[in-house]
């Protein structure tokens, strides 16, 4: 809830900003204790925050399959085991649909994603103050708990599946034919001299579409958990204005957090399935 | 919401965490799926593969049972056979026996008719002695005339 000495606008700023440490502009090297004093840290900064729940939920998720993999039974599959394999067979028949070649990076890939951007995603599903208020006695002001609000965390994967790309695009198909997929088509004529002509004009469109892919990859990922954890936070403000308002927030928490449950699984689900298309694209030929 | 450091911590906390994946995860539980896989359908052929043989084996079984009622039958037929044989056997046995007996029989009746006709030549010879004794009046000496009694006596 929103605190007394604090304003909306405040009250939003204060849960949008992470908790980032760098240099300050004093030259001492600590947490920033504003949004503009984390700005003004630059690129030499981290966002402890970010880091800290990414992490910790990607443990968890791999502390959960590792013990399972140790494990495993062929025979009669129990509790946990049951579960993590309805998932894998679930990751699994993802990628049969819609990867054709033979990599087996690419389903591990897509578990990873999937889950690790679920468990993230997840996080939203808290109610906003909760981890913040226990932060704050812990000492800790700034606590920003949806990693996936974070560009950083979005951006980060989005450029590890891009990289992949590029590098199985050059693997598979050389560095010619990546180079060709860049300049010669969609244009494409018979008269090297047109085909020539045409090259830039395919290199501007395929670059773009090229450098399309990470980028949306993460800022679709980013913008619809931003946005849902901004609603959250709007409803959250309500708490602060009265009982009934009050009441109607709660209610329309429980809503939005029941929605969201489809959104989390969602975006990660599209990631996922979009970075095993992606992978289908640099095995295949166009 | 700046880009900073967090990008390169967050690329490469994915990357291990897509390793690790990779090779401590994933191999296994999807291996143990293909195994139960296989297994699940080997057990499915090997069922089929048992139904079939428990049909052969059911054939087999009609063909004894029909094999060993055949030979039921056999030995039921030649044990009447030789039943009715022994029946006969015994049959004549006993005809032989009972003529043997009749004639064992006849001849100790014979025997006896001898026995007696001897006795009662004796008798008769005695009486015939005491008798004639008696019409001579005269005290014969039974000893002197024995001998003229026993050849009375065979002649009868």
């Amino acid at each position: 809830m929103a605190g007394d000495t604090l304003t909306s606008g405040e009250y939003i700023k204060h849960h949008l900003t992470n908790l980032t440490f760098g240099q300050t502009s004093d030259g001492s090297w600590g947490v920033a204790h504003s949004a503009a004093e984390a700005k003004a840290m630059g690129f030499w900064a981290i966002n402890l925050d970010t880091m800290f729940w990414s992490i910790i939920l990607g443990v968890a998720f791999l502390y959960f399959f590792k013990k399972v993999a140790d494990n495993v039974t062929t025979g009669v599959p129990v509790g946990m085991q049951n579960f993590a394999e309805w998932i894998c067979e679930f990751i699994d028949t993802s990628v049969r649909g819609s990867f054709s070649a033979k990599n087996d990076l690419v389903a591990p890939l897509s578990l990873t994603i999937f889950i690790w951007i679920f468990l993230m995603n997840l996080m939203d599903l808290v109610p906003v103050d909760v981890i913040p208020e226990l932060s704050k006695l812990l000492g800790i002001h700034y606590m920003k708990v949806v990693s996936t609000t974070d560009p950083n965390a979005t951006f980060g994967m989005a450029i590890g599946v891009f990289v992949l790309v590029l590098y199985y695009t050059i693997k598979i198909k050389g560095i010619g034919g990546f180079l060709g997929e860049l300049t010669l088509q969609p244009f494409s004529s018979t008269n090297p001299i047109i085909k020539v002509l045409f090259i830039p004009i395919n290199f501007v469109l395929e670059f773009v579409s090229l450098i399309a892919k990470p980028v949306s990859l993460a800022l679709r990922l980013f913008g619809n958990m931003y946005a849902g954890e901004m609603i959250f936070i709007l409803i959250a403000i309500m708490y602060s204005t009265g009982l009934t308002l009050g009441l109607f927030a709660g209610v329309l928490q429980l809503g939005w957090a029941i929605f969201h449950i489809l959104i989390i699984t969602l975006q990660a689900f599209i990631f996922m399935t979009l970075t095993i298309v992606y992978m289908e694209m640099a095995h295949n030929e166009h | 919401m700046n880009i900073n450091l967090t990008l390169i911590g967050q690329l490469l906390s994915f990357v291990i965490f897509v390793w690790f994946t990779m090779k401590y995860v994933w191999g296994p539980i999807t291996g143990a799926l293909e195994e139960r896989r296989k297994g699940i359908a080997d057990g499915l052929a090997a069922g089929e593969k048992g139904q079939q043989q428990q049909e052969l084996a059911k054939e087999r079984a009609k063909e004894v049972l029909k094999d060993a009622k055949a030979q039921a039958a056999d030995i039921v037929g030649q044990a009447q056979k030789r039943a009715a044989e022994i029946i006969d056997e015994a049959k004549g046995d006993a005809r032989v026996e009972g003529e043997r007996l009749i004639v064992a029989a006849r001849a100790e009746i014979d025997q006896e008719v001898n026995r007696a006709r001897a006795h009662l030549r004796e008798k008769l010879a005695a009486l015939v002695v005491s008798g004639a004794g008696k019409i001579l009046k005269k005290e014969i000496n039974a000893d002197v005339n024995k001998n003229i009694v026993d050849s009375l006596a065979k002649e009868l």
